[in-house]
């Protein structure tokens, strides 16, 4: 009697089976609660690993709603790899469809931040330019430049107040969250990534740099309003520029 | 095949790295002789946990304890993963590197747990065959570590220490020997734990762990204990943790708290007694 991988897989993510034919007891009895160690290892530590990935998620619908979710999110969405602190990345598509969480529209672009912080706190480290880089090139050269951000930082957009809903949950005596769309620059100054609330001309100016275009035509993307000193400013002091060229 | 030494660790007491113990491990080490950690959470590209880690190897060696790589695994291993791994040995270059006797991983999906395998000449093959890739890609000499079992299988026709030698014999790997492991396996599965300790090839041991196991019942009622690593190390265990010091003189020994993870000064109480029970071993 073998037992393969792909049965003893099929047994633990399915409680509703009995434990595959060949497994026993120390004395050759089938056992069903043995096997169901495994099976609880597999999902407590799977919800788990959500929970600390989703802290605010977890807040907004209460711990017995999350573990429910997660068992079902774990049977349709297995790691694909052993890192743990990177679990849960199709967690705002399975939102957007999981019948469950419909009331709460904004649930996907919160899970979306959540996993732009943890990103940004695993990035790579990069050593920034000084605050006064940029008082050093040209004034006529400063329009071709290209300004390349820090690994960490990470911008999420929303139709929903994901800053507030965020710093509601996550910061003791924060506002409670307006009805508004919101957009969130993340930086991480040295080892903490922190948010920032911009507005859609910042956000269409940082994914331009993002993707690599010359300051000019990121500007330009931004179109009228848009406050450029302040918008480099926070850049600096944050630590995000890591390479003008 | 690796003829190295078994590691590099001091036959001091260790414990598992927490990162809510960062400046406790500075300020009050006491008899702490080096530090364990989980080669996953070390995956990152850069940010705290890589610069913590870095600033700890400058004060302790450190272990690279792999919860990943699904070692019993029917599949190939997962090159990408062993690429991680390669670049965080490579860059850390640890006192060692261990990993289970056990797989997590199948069909490309990770389970997140150590599951259990049959020991049969089948298995022995293909264990060996994947310790013998860890080591070639690592370019160094790895440990194995004693599971803990819930149950048995059916088809297996070896003991776990017979399994154990043979992997050995075939791919020159050492041994960590987990001893309360060794207690939950036995407890489990209805034989002695002193005998189990009489048939390991303790010469092969560079490691020995030491965690915490929580106590259930199976289906007949009998005791069902599970390794939970989340509370103190029960007083059998330390007394089986003597039975083979005596035999194998000093080891590294390594205090193992994962969940439920306490204050340092219960963590620091369970290195003591570690320490304490390294100090009766005749060297």
């Amino acid at each position: 009697m073998i037992v393969t991988q792909s049965e003893f897989t099929a047994g633990i993510l399915d409680p509703n089976r009995p434990a595959p034919d060949g497994l026993q007891d120390g004395a050759g009895a089938p056992t069903t609660k043995r096997f169901d160690v495994y099976r609880n290892n597999v999902a407590v530590s799977l919800t788990d690993a959500l929970v600390s990935a989703f802290p605010v998620i977890h807040k907004l619908v209460g711990d017995e709603f999350f573990r429910a979710m997660a068992g079902v999110y774990l049977r349709t969405h297995l790691p694909d790899t052993a890192l743990m602190m990177f679990y849960g990345d199709k967690m705002p598509k399975f939102l957007r469809r999981f019948g469950p969480a419909q009331s709460l529209p904004y649930l996907p672009d919160v899970a979306q931040l959540e996993i732009a912080m943890r990103a940004s706190y695993h990035a790579a480290d990069a050593a920034p330019v000084s605050t006064d880089a940029l008082g050093q090139i040209a004034p006529d050269a400063l329009m071709a430049a290209t300004l390349k951000l820090a690994p960490s930082v990470q911008i999420v957009q929303s139709s929903h107040p994901i800053y507030s809903l965020w710093q509601a949950n996550m910061v003791a005596g924060a506002p409670k969250p307006t009805k508004q769309a919101e957009n969130v620059l993340i930086t991480r100054p040295q080892f903490d990534p922190a948010q920032h609330l911009i507005s859609d001309a910042d956000t269409l100016f940082l994914t331009a740099l993002q993707e690599g275009h010359a300051l000019g035509v990121a500007l330009s993307k931004a179109g009228p309003g848009f406050d450029l000193g302040a918008v480099l400013g926070l850049l600096l002091r944050q630590g995000a520029l890591t390479e003008i060229s | 095949m690796f003829d190295a030494p078994l590691s590099a660790l001091p036959a001091k007491p260790g414990v598992g790295y927490k990162p809510q113990h960062y400046s406790d491990i500075s300020a009050t080490p006491g008899p702490l002789g080096w530090l364990e950690v989980h080669a996953e959470n070390y995956m990152g590209d850069g940010g705290r946990p890589i610069a913590q880690l870095r600033h700890l190897s400058e004060q302790f060696p450190i272990s690279v304890h792999g919860v990943g790589l699904s070692i019993g695994g029917e599949g190939r291993l997962d090159p990408d993963h062993l690429a991680r791994l390669k670049h965080l040995v490579g860059w850390l270059n640890p006192a060692s590197f261990s990993e289970h006797l056990a797989w997590s991983t199948h069909d490309s999906h990770f389970l997140n747990d150590l599951l259990p395998l049959p020991y049969t000449a089948a298995t022995v093959a293909r264990v060996a065959d994947h310790i013998d890739e860890v080591q070639e890609a690592l370019g160094r000499q790895m440990l194995l570590e004693n599971p803990s079992s819930y149950l048995a299988f059916a088809e297996s026709d070896m003991s776990e220490t017979d399994f154990l030698k043979a992997v050995v014999e075939r791919t020159g790997c050492g041994l960590l020997l987990d001893v309360n492991n060794v207690f939950v396996s036995a407890t489990n599965l209805g034989f002695t734990p002193q005998g189990y300790i009489d048939s390991f090839p303790l010469d092969k041991v560079g490691e020995i762990h030491l965690g915490g196991h929580d106590e259930d019942h199976d289906d007949h009622g009998a005791p069902l204990l599970i390794d939970s690593h989340g509370r103190e190390v029960a007083d059998p265990v330390w007394a089986l943790l003597d039975y083979t010091l005596a035999r194998s003189g000093p080891k590294p020994l390594l205090i193992e708290w994962d969940t439920d993870v306490p204050e340092w000064p219960v963590l620091a109480a369970e290195i003591a007694r570690a320490a304490a029970a390294l100090e009766m071993v005749p060297a």
